[in-house]
């Protein structure tokens, strides 16, 4: 159904002017590992209260854009940014804007579930407690049990706070994890790859929560899995050797992409 | 189906990986297993063949100068000998030889008294000093005082000595002709001649002979006393007529019956010997009373160094080493741990950390004793430090022990996963929180063992030390950093130095407790190391 009738257009129209704000922005983002080009001029925004999922092949550069929100790029000593990107309008890489609370306003949930070899209480409590979020004990312990409400892990761990974080399952430490960023209140959440070492049921509980969260948080989710990025997403950009080549409402990109390479990739011809 | 695959007879199908050749090839290969399992084990078996033998060798060695044998003296420190107003230039050590000569009323002559004198140390009397200002009671009455003996003399007790003898009973008659001075001995059968020309006798006229100072000694013990045999010859009716001198006096000139007479036989001669025959009886004879005793050698552990065997201890040694090693620690640990983090966390990577990384490991090899010339020219000569003082080793050792605890410190931190530097950062933490919460704590362990093996490498180094002084002869134990001091393995090198038997034991209870010390602190380094292990 390529043909559109004009009350389709006009639908169109209409939802474009319903979309959320934009809360980041990237344009012309481009990132050289070395002399390695990694980013090839990406344009994309990430929606309020959205999920965005970046796929793509591996290697195509999707972490490398995913780090560059919360410039955790700055710790390779090689990596070198150009480009803007911006939060609420503001420039993330301008020198005036302080590195920690870019990070506390932008959190990440890693690929591979890392809790600090501390007790869970301690794993949810570090944020907070140096940000100085927390007035009291009393305060700190609220946040605590909060933030592990949202993250849907308070039943179960509720009678082993002082238990290590390393303890618990897989999908138990992904969701300390997401606890852990959810704590210090931010604004955007990356996750890359989440999922990729859980199990399918452990998968479909944070993939639960990544929906729950949707209402308070933005979110960007790299995901290798195209049911995933279908199911969580609402609006998804493909990547392919660098190049952003499509981006778009997550059931038009699924249903009817505009780029063959996309076709292709969410088909699985290649990947 | 195949060509690499042909049937034969219908047993098993044959391949390249079944037939005759690749048997071969297996076999061969198994071979070179073999051969290197064989060679790692005969290896290990040796290593520990090395080890068994060197601790048995120290062990063995060292077990004697763990006791040491007192007199039990009976000290007349009445008001009429000891002056209590008077103690200052009080002659303690006469006291005690009082008491000692009082056991031998025979030994009269000043000679005999001096040799008597020796069997005691040296040292009993500053020992007894100090007793008395410790326990003043002890002035006014009798007491029954532990007297420490001489080096010798406590070897020979032990029986360390080579080479005295045993006593053996005569099978034969003896009958003394008097109980004092040069008696005569007249010998039931004549057994005794032979006896004497196995031992070095010299041949007279008529069969005579004659033992010199030359030959061995032979003593005739009976009657309750000793006699020393100078001279034997023929007697009548195939009898032996011996002459001889009375060490210890008899009871009485009755005849000893065949089997109560005993002689003993010491082979090396009194002239080569260090402990003459006089000696030897008189011991046996305290000895025998029960007025030895031996105990847990104190003076060992808790006295600083001395020229007598028997009075060096190494205590003094042990607070040197130790105060040596707190200013190792409180300079390296401190410095190179700083050093590490700044290097691995925080360095830029450029030519100029390349360079300094390049330096630290460098300076890992350089051979120690360029550190101690190092500390010589610079801490002693320059900054004008205090010679032997433990300030001073310590800080030539930390030089040592810096690159040590760097590189150690270095590998744990890099041992550290990225991923829980990433959990930091990405939750704000800036990069010294990340590093001071995360990722110290979990090198620390690491950092600990590398810093513990370090100091244990800095303990039992010796040449720098020996550059700065530390090698001088310090009776006093050391007080503080500043004041002179020596240590453990100086100690060892300067007593494995000394030519008196009494020091041989020293030294290898010495490496002995050096050896403890570094036993307890690589067993404290695998146990931080098994007890702080993280998973992650
Ligand atoms: N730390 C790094 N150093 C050098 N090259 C890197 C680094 N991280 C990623 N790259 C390169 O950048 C490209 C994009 O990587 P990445 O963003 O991780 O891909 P993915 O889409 O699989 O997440 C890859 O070719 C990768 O080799
Ligand atoms: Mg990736």
């Amino acid at each position: 159904m390529n043909i559109m009738t004009e009350a389709g257009v006009e639908q169109k129209l209409a939802q474009r002017t319903n979309e959320p704000p934009i809360k980041m922005k990237g344009e012309k983002v481009n990132v050289h590992y070395g002399e390695k080009r990694a980013l090839f001029d990406v344009d994309l925004d990430v929606r309020e209260n959205q999920v965005t999922a970046l796929i793509g092949p591996s290697g195509c550069g999707k972490s490398t854009f995913l780090r560059c929100l919360n410039r955790m790029n700055d710790t390779i000593d090689i990596a070198r940014v150009s480009g803007k990107i911006t939060l609420d309008g503001e420039d993330v890489y301008d020198p005036k804007i302080d590195v920690v609370e870019l990070r506390a306003r932008v959190g990440m949930v890693f690929q591979k579930p890392n809790p600090f070899p501390k007790s869970i209480y301690e794993n949810v409590a570090y944020g907070p407690r140096i940000h100085g979020l927390a007035k009291s004990k009393a305060d700190l312990d609220g946040i605590v049990e909060s933030s592990l409400k949202k993250a849907g892990l308070f039943n179960e761990v509720k009678d082993r706070l002082l238990e290590s974080g390393t303890g618990l399952s897989g999908g138990q430490q992904q969701r300390l994890c997401i606890a852990r960023a959810i704590a210090v209140s931010p604004e955007v959440i990356l996750m890359d790859e989440p999922c990729s070492a859980l199990d399918p049921i452990a998968t479909a509980r944070v993939e639960e929560l990544i929906d729950e969260l949707r209402e308070n948080y933005t979110i960007v989710i790299v995901t290798h899995s195209m049911q995933q990025a279908a199911r969580v997403s609402q609006r998804t950009a493909m990547f392919h050797l660098g190049y952003l080549v499509e981006e778009g409402a997550t059931e038009k990109m699924f249903t009817n992409p505009d780029d063959k390479r996309t076709q292709d990739y969410i088909t699985g011809r290649f990947g | 189906m195949t060509d690499a695959i042909s049937t034969l007879g219908g047993g098993r199908p044959v391949s390249i990986h079944t037939d005759d050749a690749a048997k071969a090839r297996l076999k061969t290969r198994y071979a070179a297993e073999m051969r290197f399992k064989w060679l790692g084990a005969g290896a290990v078996a040796l290593a520990g063949f090395f080890l068994v033998l060197l601790l048995s060798t120290v062990v063995t060695q060292a077990w004697p100068a763990l006791r040491m044998n007192y007199l039990m003296l009976p000290l007349d420190l009445s008001a009429a000998k000891v002056d209590p107003a008077k103690l200052d230039g009080f002659d303690f050590q006469g006291v005690i030889n009082d008491a000692l000569a009082a056991e031998f009323p025979d030994v009269t002559s000043r000679q005999d008294r001096r040799l008597l004198r020796g069997l005691i140390s040296t040292g009993a009397g500053t020992f007894l000093r100090k007793d008395i200002a410790e326990d003043p009671g002890m002035l006014g009455t009798t007491v029954d005082y532990a007297v420490p003996l001489d080096d010798f003399a406590d070897l020979y007790l032990k029986g360390l000595l080579a080479d005295v003898g045993t006593d053996e009973a005569i099978a034969t008659t003896v009958t003394p002709s008097g109980t004092t001075g040069d008696i005569e001995l007249t010998f039931g059968d004549d057994a005794m001649l032979a006896l004497a020309r196995g031992h070095g006798a010299t041949e007279g006229e008529n069969g005579a002979l004659t033992l010199t100072s030359g030959a061995a000694s032979l003593l005739v013990a009976l009657n309750g006393g000793t006699v020393k045999l100078t001279a034997l010859a023929p007697g009548d009716g195939g009898t032996v007529v011996a002459k001889g001198l009375v060490i210890e006096a008899l009871d009485s000139n009755a005849p000893a019956a065949t089997g109560q007479a005993a002689l003993r036989v010491i082979d090396t001669p009194e002239s080569s010997r260090k402990i003459s025959d006089k000696e030897i009886v008189w011991l046996d004879r305290l000895q025998s009373e029960g007025l030895t005793e031996s105990r847990f050698n104190s003076i060992f552990f808790f006295t600083g160094a001395s020229r007598e065997p028997e009075l060096a201890g190494v205590w003094g040694a042990v607070v040197g080493s130790f105060l040596t090693m707190i200013v190792t620690l409180a300079i390296a640990f401190p410095i190179g741990v700083s050093a590490a983090i700044y290097l691995e966390e925080f360095a830029p990577k450029n030519r100029l950390t390349t360079i300094i990384e390049v330096n630290i490991n460098n300076l890992a090899a350089v051979p120690s004793i360029v550190f101690g010339l190092l500390g010589l020219a610079v801490f002693l000569n320059f900054f004008g430090l205090p010679r032997s003082a433990p300030v001073v080793g310590g800080m030539v050792l930390a030089l040592m022990t810096l690159p040590i605890i760097i590189i150690a410190s270095r590998a744990s931190l890099r041992a550290v996963p990225p991923s829980i530097r990433e959990a930091a950062l990405g939750i704000g933490a800036s990069k010294v929180q990340t590093v001071f919460h995360h990722v110290l704590p979990l090198a620390m362990p690491g950092i600990m063992t590398g810093t513990i093996l370090g100091m244990a490498h800095a303990l039992g180094e010796t040449a720098p030390l020996l550059m700065i002084g530390m090698v001088a002869f310090i009776v006093d134990i050391p007080g503080g950093f500043t004041d002179p001091a020596t240590i453990l393995p100086v100690q060892i090198f300067m007593w494995a130095d000394f030519p008196e038997p009494g020091f041989q034991q020293k030294t290898s209870a010495a490496i002995l407790i050096l050896l403890a010390f570094l036993v307890i602190m690589n067993a404290i380094a695998v146990i931080l190391r098994k007890r702080f292990e993280r998973r992650w």
